[in-house]
């Protein structure tokens, strides 16, 4: 099949599962009725919207190509950061290196992905960024909470340029048998991530009773991490004909990115609520800020690029 | 023209999200009274102001910055509809107030920063007389306090480039009106409701 009739394909079958969740969750909304479960079905339903949303996004970018997808990952790794900055308590030396992470490192980390110059792609954050934003802030000649204030920033740019850069950068790998077809390993990725979250929510629902981390994330559970796994697996080896992978292999990469999700979902619960926050903000209708929709991919996109360039790339 | 593209910027870049609590965005005539950190402040609450509440309000701006230069002017008058006032004190007292009190006859509103010049602190210093005066004068106009969160993040005095960070517009309750107040008790009333309605401070950092 070509890269065409794959995305033909793959976008029919979103699209009925997307109307048949919209579906179901009308019919939900006009048949709950008690308190508690009216604001569940009003968050479902919500998500459901985002999830349209993020479908027509998907397949404008499909249809207008790649520069189209690396500019949207552009504005996603801005307005994450900016969420990011905007709940850590920044000081007036803070400026400088802010500056050239919100106006050097973040576009010019795109436009490595968008001319596909992979070494200075791996590299320009964790190396020079890395070295020039404690460089910067030194200058300005305050050092109350030096580390402190300067990890913060390198971790937001770490955390919301160079690991979501690493998903349109897959659309990229050179796979023998696979050229052009790059687009599909993202749409995977989304795929399998956003599965993941939902199945995580309902599993987690219906029947979870042992709490993983209470204290810093107390909606997930050991039997919504296991249910929404296995469902994101399931869904991951279903989908393998879009992929380079084998069924097998393609159900390992969905589990790992369903591991990696779920620690970053649980590692940026703890940064926010080491902010004291609850969500990174409100921009997505029922699903708090971007970051929020973003921190699975966050830790999935670099591991699946890496493992995929890894394994499948000469 | 000039006022869609720089409430689209503004929008981008800091967000100006519009929070009202006691008061609604509706067409009265006001003076909107708010803290002053940055030079951002006067775009932000021009930006977080609803479409048919621009075409009649007016923010005062300082002649000495935003009267500077042929794009800042262009941005203030044409952009923002703003009255350029006077602050180097040369004019007689109450005289600088003019070009307010002009605005506020034909029965416009007015956006003012009443501390007169950009304060480091998250809550505001203690206010100019001005507000007291146009008060006094125009007792129709409701007084709205309003709290600017975060434009001092996002350019703090001496930047030149303004930071993505996400601003917000606080709008209160109108300030009731106390008969035969004195004018300090008024400005500490005024300075305390813009306090007010700011919200908690991130945590420290030393936390």
């Amino acid at each position: 099949m070509t890269l065409l009739q794959k995305s033909l394909i793959l976008f029919g079958i979103v699209v009925a599962i997307l109307a048949l969740a919209s579906a179901i969750g009308t019919w939900l909304a006009r048949k709950t009725k008690s308190e508690s479960g009216v604001a569940t079905v009003e968050n479902l339903n919500a998500r459901i919207k985002a999830w349209w949303g993020m479908i027509a996004i998907f397949a404008a970018c499909y249809a207008l190509g790649f520069t189209a997808t690396v500019l949207l990952f552009a504005l996603t790794s801005f307005y994450t950061l900016r969420e990011f900055i905007s709940l850590t308590p920044t000081q007036r030396a803070d400026h400088a290196p802010l500056v050239l992470a919100f106006y050097v490192l973040l576009p010019l980390q795109y436009w490595l992905v968008w001319s596909d110059w992979y070494g200075l792609f791996a590299i320009l954050i964790p190396v020079y960024g890395f070295l020039l934003l404690p460089s910067l802030s030194s200058l300005q000649g305050d050092p109350v909470n030096f580390l402190l204030r300067v990890s913060r920033i390198q971790w937001a740019v770490m955390l919301t340029v160079y690991c979501i850069s690493h998903a349109p950068a897959l659309i990229l790998l050179q796979i023998p048998g696979y050229e052009g077809q790059g687009f599909l390993l993202l749409f995977f990725l989304t795929a399998v991530v956003q599965f993941s979250d939902v199945m995580q929510y309902v599993f987690g629902k219906l029947m979870g009773k042992t709490k993983l981390a209470p204290v810093i994330s107390p909606s997930k559970t050991v039997e919504g991490l296991v249910g929404g796994g296995l469902s994101a697996m399931a869904l991951g080896a279903a989908l393998f004909w879009i992929t380079p992978f084998s069924p097998l292999a393609a159900a390992a990469m969905a589990g790992l990115i369903v591991i990696a999700g779920f620690l970053g979902g649980l590692s940026l619960s703890a940064v926010k609520r080491s902010m004291g926050a609850k969500d990174w903000g409100t921009m997505v209708q029922g699903h708090g800020g971007v970051l929020d929709r973003m921190d699975s991919v966050s830790f999935a996109a670099p591991l699946f690029f890496h493992l995929t360039r890894f394994f499948y790339t000469v | 023209m000039i006022d869609l593209v720089l409430i689209g910027l503004t929008r981008f870049l800091v967000g100006a999200h519009s929070r009202w609590t006691g008061s609604e965005p509706v067409e009265k005539q006001r003076i909107y009274f708010a803290n002053h950190g940055s030079h951002l402040d006067t775009l932000l609450l021009w930006s977080a102001l609803p479409k048919e509440l621009r075409a009649t309000t007016h923010p005062a701006a300082a002649a000495d910055y935003w009267g500077q230069g042929a794009l800042k002017r262009l941005i203030a008058q044409k952009g923002l509809n703003a009255v350029l006032i006077d602050r180097s004190g040369s004019s007689a007292p109450g005289e600088a107030l003019e070009p307010l009190r002009k605005t506020l006859t034909e029965g416009h509103s007015l956006i003012l920063f009443p501390e007169g010049t950009r304060s480091a602190n998250r809550l505001p210093g203690p206010f100019k007389s001005g507000l007291y005066r146009l008060a006094k004068e125009f007792p129709n106009a409701e007084l709205i306090p309003v709290y600017l969160d975060n434009p001092a993040r996002a350019m703090p005095k001496g930047a030149i480039l303004p930071l993505p960070i996400i601003c917000s517009a606080h709008f209160g309750p109108a300030l009731a009106y106390v008969e035969n107040e004195e004018k300090e008790a008024f400005l500490l009333r005024a300075q305390a409701a813009v306090s007010a309605l700011a919200p908690p401070a991130l945590e420290a950092l030393t936390s």
